[in-house]
């Protein structure tokens, strides 16, 4: 089953001929992704080969979908470009977008969730600021390595990266079914809570491994969320306790202000949600572990 | 980005939200040429990036040319609250004021949206504010397509309870205020006071402006209003380098990939800290997936550069970069300061995993640099690299 994305998912990358979505189509693609399409209105008609498979180019988003089905949309748009190919990508109304690119204007981002909101959200926003999503053994729609871990019975969904990759390393004997890097920018598409509630509902998955850091007060709704919602086993981690007050942590969205975002008060809130927060990712994945009995 | 007052009060200026005249300078003499400019009379405003600067003393009216020369003086070098006054604004005097409001636009990122807020209640902390008085602040979604038009301007004010005679001006400045706020870029934009004076004018009297960095791209201007004098200069250089880096003020150097890594690993650095006296990371830098030699040897020299660290740990998770690459990259970094006559004695600490680990491993092993040690696990690392540090 997996959440958001499964090997039925026909991909199409927005900003494929790029020096950084060839490289990870080509990544995909290695990891069994079905990549249908890229989008690129100045190449349109035209293909390109990754090792021997072909990926035709098509002018826009919704050509894309009417001659492939595609249903997922994976964007490597640079920053300034990228307001207009997520708008693209909900106006098409394909039902998932995920959205790479690192060091868009909140401007433009709180823009395209508007817009999305305005559409009546037919299209899901992963990211942006992401690496995307992976279910093990079936699909990858972004830039995690495909090769870190194996099918398995472990969500995971992670504001950072790096600590995907780092908590899939650490448990990747037990696998995922699948991992969501949510990203870190103040303003997201989908969010903990989101994810929370597909693992809840997927048969294939008995415990939840959340990757929270400092920013925002998303952890501590998602904690809201899982007393009245999760039933199902949740490990925690957030990174950042030792984040100085006003500076910005690498992700944008990674700043304490004043005595809100502060690490403490989330590890707080998830707790009280009956969470287990491991003190350094090691920890908590012997925490997972410990709960799954493995 | 935080801007300065005068920084705030030029954009205002720039997109008609109804401002007094002002400039700012750095020497008390020139306090005299900016007062006879504004005919003889000024207030001396102090410039910090830090609230209560009025009850510090940094604020004072000037009835003379000279007067403002005095006033000045005393200012400037000022300390108000751990920051020293480096610039002082010479404004224009404001004509009697009846009332002080208070506006201002900002990113509410729990409903992913912007929000205006608004109080007749000005001229004090809005935090203090919004927790005595809730009511007197009303705090209205704005839809980031829709915008803010005089129609939902009026809203604003309607939800706040403006008396009558003035709410067709305040609504007027929350359009040019919102046009300064989408223009700019801006996370937030906030006037403290907006007052009404006795002549029947609204004006902003203060305001903060801050910035969103990952604009720069559209706003070239921007980046002159960066306060570089203030910045850190290892942050400073290190920016230069385009590196992601923050300095603390610990002991422990860090390289990482990826920001939620190494955050994760100043935190885990301090732990272990916490069993080798007390010692701290002493900087963030995420070099980000890359991690070419180039790079590498950019972030190693900024870290090693900083008098107060002792020991250097680089965390690094090999994912779509293999860890053979980074294991080169460091060997081949070090080598790189070597050329360029660094004398590189501060201990590296290197955590390889993932991607080609045993690889990479291997390759720092088989360099066998005096300096360099391999702990293959990010708690055994930070540890390792905290009693290093402790026993400089």
């Amino acid at each position: 089953m997996a959440i958001f994305l499964t090997k039925d998912s026909k991909v199409i990358v927005q900003g494929m001929t790029g020096a950084t979505g060839m490289k990870h189509t080509k990544l995909m693609l290695a990891d069994g992704t079905n990549i249908v399409g890229g989008v690129n209105p100045r190449k349109a008609g035209t293909s390109v080969d990754f090792d021997g498979t072909e990926v035709p180019v098509f002018g826009s988003v919704k050509e894309a979908m009417e001659k492939t089905g595609a249903d997922v949309s994976v964007l490597f748009v640079p920053p300034a470009f990228a307001k207009a190919a997520v708008v693209e990508a909900i106006d098409a109304e394909i039902p998932l977008a995920v959205v790479i690119t690192e060091g868009i204007a909140v401007h433009d981002s709180a823009a395209f969730w508007a817009y999305a909101n305005a559409k009546g959200n037919k299209t899901r926003i992963i990211g942006p600021n992401c690496p995307g999503l992976i279910t093990p053994g079936q699909s990858n729609a972004g830039i995690i390595p495909g090769d870190i871990t194996k099918p398995g019975r472990i969500g995971l969904v992670s504001k950072s990266g790096t600590l995907t990759y780092q908590m899939m390393y650490e448990l990747r004997d037990i696998g995922f079914s699948s991992a969501v890097g949510i990203g870190g920018d103040p303003v997201i598409g989908t969010t903990h809570i989101d994810a929370l509630a597909a693992f809840e509902a997927d048969p294939d998955t008995d415990l939840i491994v959340m990757i929270g850091e400092i920013g925002g007060d998303a952890e501590e709704r998602a904690a809201d969320y899982i007393k009245a919602n999760v039933t199902k086993p949740v490990v925690g981690y957030v990174a950042g306790f030792t984040a100085p007050e006003g500076k910005t942590m690498g992700h944008a969205g990674a700043i304490v202000s004043g005595s809100s975002g502060t690490a403490q008060a989330k590890k707080e809130a998830l707790e009280a949600a009956g969470v287990k927060v491991g003190k350094t990712p090691t920890e908590t994945a012997k925490l997972a572990r410990a709960i799954l009995g493995s | 980005m935080d801007l300065f007052e005068y920084q705030a009060r030029d954009l205002f200026a720039k997109h008609g939200v109804p401002v007094l005249a002002g400039e700012v300078i750095d020497t008390p003499e020139a306090a005299r040429e900016a007062t006879e400019r504004l005919g003889g009379k000024s207030v001396v405003k102090a410039q910090v990036k830090v609230g209560g600067r009025g009850k510090a003393g940094g604020v004072k009216l000037a009835a003379t040319p000279d007067e403002a020369v005095a006033r000045a003086t005393d200012i400037l070098g000022m300390d108000i609250k751990g920051h020293t006054v480096h610039k002082v604004m010479i404004a224009e005097l404001s004509p009697e004021i009846e009332a002080e409001y208070y506006v201002s636009y900002l990113l509410d990122r729990t409903n992913r949206t912007f929000l205006a807020m608004a109080s007749v209640q000005g001229g004090m902390d809005i935090e203090e504010v919004a927790e005595k008085t809730p009511e007197a602040l009303a705090k209205v979604p704005v839809n980031a397509v829709d915008g803010v038009d005089i129609e939902k301007a009026r809203e604003i004010v309607a939800q706040a309870k403006f008396p009558a005679e003035v709410a067709e001006g305040v609504a007027e400045a929350m359009v040019t205020l919102w046009k300064t706020f989408v223009a700019e870029d801006a996370l937030l934009v906030e006037v403290n006071p907006l007052v009404k004076t006795k002549d029947g004018r609204i004006l902003a009297l203060d305001g903060k402006v801050s910035l969103d960095e990952n604009a720069e791209f559209r706003q070239p201007d921007h980046e002159a209003l960066e306060d570089k004098a203030a910045a850190n200069p290892l942050e400073a250089a290190a920016k230069a380098k385009n590196l992601n880096y923050v300095k603390l003020d610990g002991e422990v150097g860090i390289i990482g990939n990826g920001a939620g890594l190494v955050m994760s690993t100043l935190d885990v650095v301090a732990y272990a800290g916490e069993n080798h006296g007390g010692v701290k990371p002493a900087n963030f830098l995420d070099i980000g997936g890359g991690a070419s030699a180039q790079v590498m040897a950019n972030g190693l020299e900024i870290i090693l550069g900083d008098a107060d660290v002792k020991s250097v740990f680089v965390n690094v998770f090999g994912g779509i970069t293999a860890c053979d690459e980074v294991a080169n990259g460091i060997i081949q970094a070090l080598a790189l300061l070597a050329e360029k006559g660094e004398e590189v004695t501060k201990p590296l600490v290197v955590r390889l995993d993932g991607n080609n680990a045993e690889l990479g491993r291997k390759i720092l092993s088989d360099a066998n640099h005096p300096l360099v040690q391999r702990v293959d696990t990010m708690d055994g690392a930070a540890d390792k690299a905290a009693e290093l540090a402790a026993a400089k």
